[in-house]
């Protein structure tokens, strides 16, 4: 790729999506985009890059910047976190709820919709205790493609042997064709939105518990740091917060505290924001 | 070291999971129907077999119900892995007594992640 166009994609990029592409990731855009360019009819990575220079191809934009992403996901994911969930944060917070009857949760990079349905599986494992409230599990995504994916709900055979313990396969899927679909009752529990971390998260209303997973690692420590405070404002002083197993906040924000001997989850610690 | 007893007919899937199963730092044991593995069972009781379903002389279900009713026989974790993927297979397999089911083609990752769910890593 011409390096005025390497530039341009590479800035375009971190302001659209966050998405930092270092030089030894440069093998990615080619990777990514020259489908796109195919699909498009566009000669090559350079003259979709030209195309996308002038500013006036919308559809383009959001194209490039959904097939840059990575949306690799697992049911269960690292096992640990969600073990914690269920037996801790979930117990702690029915009884900081108990009046109320209600929480909120927020999967902040839902991607094919694993994340979100692990929990709904969790929630609906403890359904007799949770009889009576009223609990949301908003996904978002800056992908809409990956949204439809979640939505759906289907997956192949490698992605339910991923993490999916056998009885919860069982429990909660069918089989169609090759694939296997979530159960509707499941697919029901989840309010996918599409929306970009980078953008204003206050219309998404306040969340008890956030899962922000494997996705600041594609951030600069900026707009790490801008994410991480941006999710604060949107918790009450009592929520948690989970991260990826590579992800901390550690010299990124002074809002949240890791809890002390779970890995990957974290309160807040009343400190302004640093703005 | 904790053992697995590998149960297929087929030499290459029993070479293929062999060679994941040893990486994950597990002894094999290999045996290319039922039969032969409740023989294996009966020298020495492994921590997990690895089952496939259809084989010669004695098929995957037939050998869980016989190692379930063996002394010590409820000890060992019990994978199937085997090409049969649908529904009725897997809920018959629980009901006998697997605790995991894996769908052919594996790969070492699920075998892995499997392992780990049943708790031998
Ligand atoms: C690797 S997946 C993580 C999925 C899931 N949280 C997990 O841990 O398995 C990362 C997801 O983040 C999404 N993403 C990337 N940048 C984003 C942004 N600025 N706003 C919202 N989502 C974004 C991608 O579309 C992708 O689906």
């Amino acid at each position: 790729m011409q390096p005025e166009n390497l530039d341009f994609i590479a800035k375009f990029l971190k302001d659209r999506s966050g998405l930092v592409v270092t030089a030894d990731k440069g093998y990615l855009l080619d990777s990514r985009l020259t489908p796109l360019a195919r699909k498009r009819a566009i000669k090559d990575v350079d003259s979709l890059v030209q195309q996308l220079r002038t500013g006036r191809d919308a559809e383009l934009e959001r194209a490039v910047v959904e097939a840059m992403t990575t949306n690799e996901s697992f049911f269960f994911r690292d096992g640990k976190p969600f073990d914690q969930f269920r037996d801790n944060v979930l117990p702690a917070l029915m009884q900081a709820r108990a009046t109320r009857k209600s929480f909120r949760i927020w999967c902040a990079a839902a991607s094919s919709g694993q994340e979100p349905y692990t929990i709904a599986m969790i929630l609906k494992e403890q359904a007799a205790k949770l009889a009576g409230w009223k609990v949301e599990i908003v996904g978002t995504d800056i992908s809409h493609d990956i949204l439809d994916r979640a939505k759906k709900g289907v997956y192949s055979q490698f992605e339910v042997q991923r993490g999916l313990p056998i009885q919860m396969l069982v429990k909660y899927f069918k089989k169609k064709d090759e694939l296997w679909q979530i159960d509707d009752s499941l697919r029901a529990m989840v309010d996918y939105r599409h929306h970009n971390l980078l953008q204003d998260l206050k219309s998404l209303g306040k969340f008890d518990v956030v899962f922000c997973r494997n996705v600041l690692i594609y951030f600069d420590q900026p707009t790490k740091t801008r994410v991480l405070d941006g999710i604060a404002a949107q918790m009450p002083a009592d929520g948690w917060l989970y991260l990826g197993g590579a992800e901390t906040v550690l010299g990124l924000t002074e809002r949240f505290k890791p809890v002390a001997t779970q890995r990957g989850v974290y309160s807040l610690t009343g400190a302004p924001a640093k703005v | 070291m904790k053992v697995v007893l590998i149960v297929d007919d087929s030499t290459v899937i029993r070479k293929v999971a062999g060679k994941i199963v040893r990486e994950l730092g597990f002894e094999t044991l290999e045996a290319a129907d039922g039969r032969l593995a409740l023989d294996q069972c009966e020298k020495r009781m492994p921590d997990a077999v690895l089952l496939d379903w259809n084989m010669p002389v004695m098929d995957g279900l037939d050998f869980l119900r016989e190692l379930r009713k063996m002394p010590g026989g409820d000890v060992p974790q019990v994978l199937f892995c085997t090409t049969e993927n649908d529904m009725n297979h897997i809920q018959r397999a629980l009901e006998e007594g697997a605790n995991e089911y894996i769908m052919k083609p594996f790969d070492s990752e699920i075998i892995e992640d499997k392992f780990r769910q049943v708790g031998l890593l």
